[in-house]
């Protein structure tokens, strides 16, 4: 399954008749079977929401509410914190009870900040707001911003928030808009059972999207062996009789539903390393995202709930549930039969890229797509690791075309700054260099050890550079300080000593001046000695002596 | 022969003032290993090194009158970028300026906190904010955990807490590797 790729640029044609390939990838067995069977079920109204809040990437959101606050379904209760963010609303109508720490989906299985609401069982929905349900006369910025506050993160499961990514997109000329409804990995269908079930929906959004975007052309993307669902889809796009919407059939090779992976198989572009599909002229949605576009602008309706899998065969009656957002898989497990005895371990997400969690006391959130109960045989545990032997078999298979057994290595031995010359964050971390390696490395692992390292380390330089520019900003305003208080001592000296000059000169001048009218006066009056005839010798000493002292008069500090 | 002679030095004339001329027009302001090692070290600003922060002992450094295994925050990681910068071995941290540990940063107990500012004066980075006859109080995500406030302190309130680790700053635990069993036939 190599690269059959030229590389070259759809021509733009309105068909996919050529598909291209992406380099590597498998072919799994699919075990979608399992949750297939049933329709999807409400899973209910639990006692108790856990809305954590963070779902998305971004700043986390800022809660609205407080404990004792009655809050309806769909009623904001945390807002957005800057633009990357996303708020969040409650899923059902009840009384908060609290606003803590909670345990949360995520691999370090550690606890977020979530808003718990005790649900009254009423499930009252708040006035929806459906100023825009005729959306083609809303402008593209008013379109955003009501998505934005319908708290609508792409579903297929990065939870990257929508309004920002298609904003982005806007700015760029978009040519291809796809709907992603490739869902590749083994046991996860929600995005087939969407499309079966909701496809009238997902049709709509497209429109929406279609409408803020202008796209030249629009492909709705189905992976082979999903038949239900592509029927589905292709008979809402002809039922609204539109001749711009395509439907496409993507041979089943994990993961093809990968942003970038579909992207090449449609259209044979790669994306840019670091870069985004908009780069290219592509906008990627996931099928959820569509309808849940639709929900908000022509219901009015926030993103409150999901479709998500709880299947494998730990699970009695494996399926899939409209669940609200917050409801503890706990609930989901109960609403399918609880689990069979046969159960081992659970997994959110799927078997390749899915994390293993430590209780099912844990919120459902907007990307929490499957829930999967391991049973024992299932997946039996990777036997221990040994040495790699370079037979490259994880290259061959690399859908991003990386080199695994170097980025391991690199990864390994701690030398990053190699692993991100080697594009470590390229790794999409779909698990398939793992997944073929005959020495059973949990390469994987390695990469994600690598990239938070990486993340750590850069947010520790951050936080350097920071305290840097504080420490030098504070030694300059304290040197600043210090030279404006000598000026200003120096200042005051000189102003005394130049005040003590001016006296003392003003007094000599004074001395001066009279000494002066003192000579004048005599030179004036033509004053002449009186009674200096017949004087003795010393009479006449004393006289001279006095003229002498007349003539230079002492400094008039002596005596 | 003498054509050869001229031309050579000719070019070494040429060349000569060139590099005389790029010396001055491209002049460079500060000593840039300062920067490449300032740039290394954490910036903590503790002192524990004995300079009166890390752009001094970076200084120090250049200059030759420093070890680069002076600084307890920065720990072996620090002393193994300093010695791939500076071409030199990598030694231990010098254990009498202090142990590495984890970041930590500090709190003011504010029910005892008598607004004195004496913790204000030692911060290095202006992290404490108040008056005085005021509370004080830690803007913990500017703190660099130097510990410097805790000495001038009059009635410790001050106490030394480690850096909550959450979902933002987790690090994925690398795979436990147990030695590679190499089978033998």
């Amino acid at each position: 399954m190599t690269s059959h790729t030229t590389g070259k640029r759809d021509p733009g044609g309105s068909s996919f008749a050529r598909l291209h390939h992406f380099h590597g990838g498998l072919v799994l067995p699919a075990h979608s079977e399992m949750s297939t069977s049933l329709p999807v079920a409400a899973a209910g109204i639990p006692d108790e929401l856990v809305i954590p809040l963070q779902q998305h990437i971004g700043e986390t959101a800022m809660p609205l509410v407080s404990p004792g606050d009655t809050v309806l379904r769909g009623q904001m209760i945390a807002a957005p914190r800057g633009n990357v963010s996303s708020p969040v609303h409650a899923s059902s109508s009840g009384t908060v009870t609290a606003i803590e720490p909670r345990p949360f989906p995520h691999p370090s299985g550690m606890s977020a900040s979530s808003i718990v609401i005790a649900t009254d069982g009423r499930d009252t929905w708040q006035p929806a707001n459906t100023a825009l349900a005729n959306y083609r006369q809303a402008s593209p910025d008013e379109l955003l911003e009501h998505i934005r506050n319908a708290g609508i993160v792409g579903l297929g499961g990065a939870g990257f928030p929508t309004a920002v990514k298609l904003a982005n997109a806007t700015s760029h000329g978009i040519d291809l808009l796809l709907i992603n409804g490739v869902e590749c990995e083994p046991y996860i269908t929600c995005d087939n059972m969407l499309m079966r079930e909701r496809s009238g929906e997902i049709l709509q959004g497209t429109r929406i999207l279609q409408h803020i975007l202008r796209p030249k052309r629009c492909v709705i993307a189905i992976e082979d062996g999903m038949a239900d669902a592509e029927a589905a889809m292709r008979q809402a796009v002809a039922a609204a009789t539109t001749d711009d919407i395509e439907v496409v059939r993507v041979p089943e090779i994990y993961p093809s539903g990968g942003e970038r992976q579909l992207i090449r198989v449609l259209t044979g572009r790669e994306v840019p390393s670091s870069g985004f599909p908009s780069d290219v002229g592509i906008v990627c949605q996931n099928v959820g995202t569509a309808a849940a576009i639709a929900q908000a602008v022509i219901q009015g309706r926030p993103l409150v709930s999901r479709f998500v899998t709880v299947t494998g065969e730990g699970i009695r009656q494996a399926r899939n549930l409209e669940a609200l957002i917050g409801t503890p898989f706990s609930h989901l497990v109960a609403a399918c039969g609880g689990y069979t005895p046969d159960v081992d371990r659970l997994l959110m997400g799927g078997p390749m890229m899915g994390f293993a969690l430590r209780s099912d006391d844990i919120p459902v959130i907007k990307t929490s797509n499957c829930i999967l109960a391991v049973g024992r045989n299932e997946m039996p545990p990777p036997p221990p690791a040994l040495p790699c032997i370079r037979c490259s078999k994880c290259t061959e298979v690399c859908p991003a075309d990386l080199l695994p057994q170097q980025l391991y290595w690199f990864a390994r031995s701690g030398n990053l700054d190699a692993a991100q010359d080697y594009s470590l964050f390229d790794c999409i971390e779909c698990g398939c260099c793992a997944y073929v390696c005959p020495s059973h490395i949990p390469l994987v692992q390695y990469y994600r050890h690598a990239k938070t390292e990486i993340w750590a380390q850069e947010k520790q330089k951050k936080a350097a550079d920071i305290a840097r520019r504080r420490h030098e900003a504070r030694q300059q305003r304290l040197e600043r300080i210090r030279q404006e208080r000598s000026e200003r001592m120096a200042a005051r000296k000189q102003a005394v000593a130049g005040k003590t000059a001016q006296r003392d000169t003003a007094k000599q001048d004074a001395i001066k001046a009279a000494l002066e009218r003192v000579r004048q006066k005599k030179a004036q009056a033509g004053v002449t000695p009186k009674n200096v005839d017949n004087l003795t010798p010393e009479q006449q000493q004393q006289i001279e002596e006095a003229e002498r002292r007349r003539q230079h008069p002492p400094p008039p500090g002596e005596k | 022969m003498l054509a050869a002679l001229l031309t050579l030095g000719a070019l070494a004339t040429l060349i000569g003032l060139l590099l005389g001329y790029a010396a001055i027009r491209f002049r460079v302001e500060s000593d840039p290993v300062v920067e490449q090692i300032d740039a290394l070290l954490p910036q903590t600003q503790c002192g524990q090194c004995t300079y009166a922060g890390c752009r001094p002992y970076a200084e120090a450094i250049a200059a030759g009158e420093a070890d680069i295994n002076q600084c307890p925050p920065g720990g072996e990681a620090t002393i193994q970028a300093l010695a791939n910068l500076l071409g030199k071995d990598p030694k231990p941290l010098n254990p009498e300026h202090g142990e590495h540990k984890e970041k930590t940063v500090v709190v003011i107990d504010e029910n005892v906190c008598i607004g004195c500012t004496l913790c204000i004066q030692a911060c290095p980075v202006d992290a404490i904010v108040g008056a005085a006859k005021q509370m004080h109080t830690v803007v913990t995500a500017e703190c660099t955990g130097c510990d410097l406030c805790i000495p001038p302190c009059p009635v410790e309130c001050i106490h030394v807490v480690p850096l909550r680790r959450d979902i933002g700053n987790w690090i994925w635990p690398a795979p436990t590797e147990d030695e590679p069993q190499v089978r033998t036939a």
